[in-house]
């Protein structure tokens, strides 16, 4: 295999995996920040039990969260040397601030919230947690700003030719909120509501089957699902916001999304199908002019096609967009349905009633995750053959004194690496569920190795 | 050209970069150390204690490195292009390190297990001792230039960021920070391991005196150029002077059991051997090894002005909003180790 395909698998793994983690972070903040205000506001001792327990698992994601992420950050300079001297302007700036706006932010206080409880004030620990879900919001800001730059560049010129030639910032504020960036962060920190709030619901939906925690859990859950809610309706709204934005900016990626290879032809909106990219058609169930509608508010109205954009300047694999890209829509509907039911019967006062709606929900952990890692790969592959949209290409992006050895060796390596990790991760996180939160006075009798953990 | 306070606005940014890896030095030198030195560490208590004396300040200390490798990708995308990429396999080594060292930390207390326990314990020394080499190897093969050729691109081979320059700045490294290290461990120990502790001060701080001396001469001797900037501008010698005075003064106030302000000097040697190596290269950054015409330097690498000058307003509203709560959490877990049930 070239470096090329090396490379660019190597980086879809590494952040792949990286990205099971930060929504995980980000989600989970703001549920802590609810739960230990809940606490400082009501003084009810099962709303401590369960910041103080959420914060133990926080700790473990987001540990290995930041140890999976600075390897991102290495591999722009490793194995896409070109890229970084390219747009080193642009995307330095935004990594570095991530660096030191979030990443420090977070940290720092991450300290706190774990091993502080005895040693700050209960109020000063609140702020604690605060800045800290801060913090984690804070880096997905600056590094989807980044990504958004790549999918529709703003506030830039290019000076120089051909190998000297370097993407130059001219407004910094135009770059920053370049087209796509704020519905983008939007899309990704509901996304990453919903994986957050997701696992608060599935653990407590498994204590409630299970009989343990029963109490302290309806109040999680109830809360968690609030969050889920509202973030999987305003999904919807965001995900349909993008997706004009990309009909505008991107033509060739929402042809993609859809499969849509005549130009001359009103855009369909599959429910689901199969992409023949030999023949260039779909096989599938559709809304006849739907996504014309959806994007322009007419029915009759022609979208480009894949057709209309030369082979090299369109993605390669339109049918692995189209399913990512569609079963990522049909999940969101699916968070919907669930949450929106949920809700219904919690205002009927049947919440807690149906076991089979408690086992639905433990096992819709997976959803949300799904949804986030599928959305990336539709974003990220629909862009190809483009790394920053129209400006540079992915093959010219490489680093040119690497070899292909080395990239084996590398990718063999993190292979390795990041299956024993998940294996690790999921045995302890599951450990720790099972445990559970410490609510009775006999905690003291636990032996101190599981104190902690 | 843009300045501020009449001073190129690269020089600064130069500086910056500078800062936070220094930074970097100073607080992850300290628990890389302590991890250097875990193994020596046989009872159960004692690790625990060693592994808490770092527990709530490591994570935070390792952002120094994500801001630095950020800020080098902003302020000189050149130098993080060609540096990262000319050494490849040494940079994977690493990150692999750093997720073994960052996990072995959060799941050796998750099980009892003596097996467990020792696994990840031989796991968090291990990573630490080879990320602290693999800084020294870096280190030492910036001191000495990488064959970068047109274009800023790397020619060389490998396996050249082994060479026995770079070993010997790797065994330095090595002995400054586990120098630093058992130095905090001194400070945030009692009784048995403390006592311990102190000798491993003893034993470490004799170590880099040794390693120290000896690399400065073979630089001298090897790089001579290093000494050009130096006798250019003899009132740069005050900067060795000073580091020479600081490294004896660790030994000095350590014996008098004042570590808390040993632990100060030994976090400024940290930093003042960053601040040598970059007075001697400046203005070059990365010296070639094939041409001179190669160099990159703090001129021919940087980023654009405009850039330049948004970056240092961000550092400038950053950089003292972190040093404030980095302080406060410092301040937060001051004293001696205790254990308690939030514990590793």
């Amino acid at each position: 295999m070239s470096v090329e395909i090396l490379s660019r698998l190597q980086f879809a793994f590494t952040v792949a995996f990286h990205y099971l983690y930060p929504p995980l972070s980000i989600g989970l903040g703001v549920m802590l920040v609810i739960m230990e205000g809940m606490f400082l506001r009501t003084k009810d001792p099962h709303w401590e039990q369960l910041t103080r327990f959420w914060i133990k698992i926080f700790a473990l994601i987001f540990g290995i969260g930041v140890a999976t992420g600075i390897v991102m950050e290495f591999e722009f300079g490793t194995n896409w040397a070109a890229y970084s001297r390219y747009v080193g302007d642009i995307f330095g700036s935004a990594l570095a601030a991530e660096g030191i706006f979030a990443f420090a932010l977070e940290s720092g206080f991450l300290g706190i919230l774990i091993f502080g409880w005895n040693r700050v004030s209960s109020r000063v620990h609140f702020i604690s947690t605060i800045m800290v879900a801060l913090g984690s919001m804070f880096s997905a800001i600056w590094i989807v700003v980044a990504n958004s730059w790549m999918q529709t560049p703003a506030g830039f010129t290019i000076e120089g030719e051909g190998m000297q030639a370097r993407a130059v910032v001219t407004d910094f504020w135009a770059m920053v909120f370049n087209p796509s960036s704020i519905d983008r962060l939007t899309h990704v920190l509901l996304g990453a509501f919903l994986a957050g709030s997701f696992l608060v619901l599935s653990v407590h939906a498994w204590y409630i089957l299970k009989g343990r925690f029963v109490e302290p859990s309806k109040k999680a859950f109830k809360a968690a699902l609030i969050l889920a809610g509202i973030a999987a309706v305003a999904q919807l709204f965001s995900g349909h916001s993008s997706a004009k934005l990309i009909a505008e900016h991107q033509p060739a990626k929402l042809a993609a999304f859809e499969g849509h290879y005549d130009s001359l032809a009103v855009g369909d909106l599959y429910i689901f199908g199969f992409v023949d990219q030999k023949k260039e058609e779909v096989r599938g169930i559709a809304m006849p002019g739907m996504l014309s509608f959806l994007t322009h508010e007419d029915f009759e109205k022609p979208l480009p096609g894949l057709r209309s954009f030369p082979v090299e300047e369109r993605p390669k694999q339109v049918n692995f967009v189209f399913q990512t890209y569609h079963f990522m829509v049909l999940i969101g509907m699916g968070l919907i349905g669930l949450t929106l039911l949920a809700g219904f019967l919690w205002w009927r006062g049947r919440l807690f009633d149906y076991p089979w709606l408690m086992r639905i929900f433990a096992i819709s952990v997976v959803l949300p995750q799904v949804a986030n890692q599928l959305g990336w790969y539709s974003a990220e592959v629909g862009r190809q053959p483009w790394v920053v949209y129209n400006l540079l290409r992915t093959s010219d992006a490489l680093s040119k004194a690497v070899t292909a050895e080395q990239v084996w060796f590398s990718l063999i390596l993190f292979t390795l690496v990041y299956l024993l990790l998940l294996f690790l991760f999921l045995y302890l996180l599951n450990k720790k569920i099972k445990h559970g939160p410490a609510f009775s006075e006999k905690e003291e009798e636990v032996p101190s190795y599981s104190k902690r953990y | 050209m843009e300045t501020f306070l009449s001073i190129d606005l690269r020089v600064w940014w130069f500086l910056v970069v500078g800062a936070v890896f220094s930074g970097y030095a100073i607080l992850d030198g300290f628990d890389l150390g302590a991890g250097a030195l875990h193994l020596f560490f046989r009872r159960e208590e004692s690790r625990r204690i060693a592994l808490n004396a770092i527990g709530p300040v490591w994570d935070g200390n390792e952002v120094w490195l994500v801001i630095g490798g950020g800020a080098l990708f902003a302020g000189f995308p050149e130098v993080y292009a060609s540096v990262f990429s000319a050494f490849y396999i040494p940079f994977m080594l690493f990150v692999v390190a750093l997720i073994f060292r960052a996990i072995s930390i959060e799941f050796r207390s998750k099980e009892p297990m003596a097996w467990w326990r020792l696994t990840w314990d031989i796991g968090y020394s291990a990573a630490s001792i080879v990320i602290t080499l693999l800084l020294g190897v870096l280190l030492g093969n910036l001191i000495q230039g990488i064959a970068i050729g047109p274009g800023f691109v790397y020619q060389g081979t490998t396996l050249d960021f082994i060479n026995p320059y770079s070993l010997l700045t790797a065994v330095t490294t090595l002995a400054l920070f586990t120098m630093h290290g058992a130095i905090y461990l001194a400070m945030k120990t009692e009784k048995r391991q403390h006592a311990r502790l102190t000798v491993m001060v003893k034993n470490t701080s004799r170590f880099f005196g040794i390693t120290f001396i000896t690399l400065t001469m073979v630089t001298l001797i090897y790089i001579p150029q290093m000494a050009d900037r130096f006798r250019e501008h003899p009132i740069l010698f005050l900067v060795p002077a000073v580091t020479m005075l600081s490294t004896i003064n660790i030994r000095r106030l350590a014996e008098k059991r004042k570590y808390w302000q040993s632990f100060l000097f030994s976090g400024m040697v940290s930093a003042l051997l960053l601040v040598l190596v970059s007075i001697g290269l400046f203005p070059t950054i990365v010296p070639s090894t094939i041409d001179p015409a190669y160099d990159m330097t703090v001129y021919n690498s940087a980023s654009s002005f405009p850039s330049l000058k948004n970056m240092l307003i961000i550092a400038a509203i950053g950089v003292p909003i972190v040093a404030t709560y980095t302080i406060f959490v410092f301040w937060t877990f001051r004293g001696k180790v205790l254990l308690d049930e939030t514990s590793y």
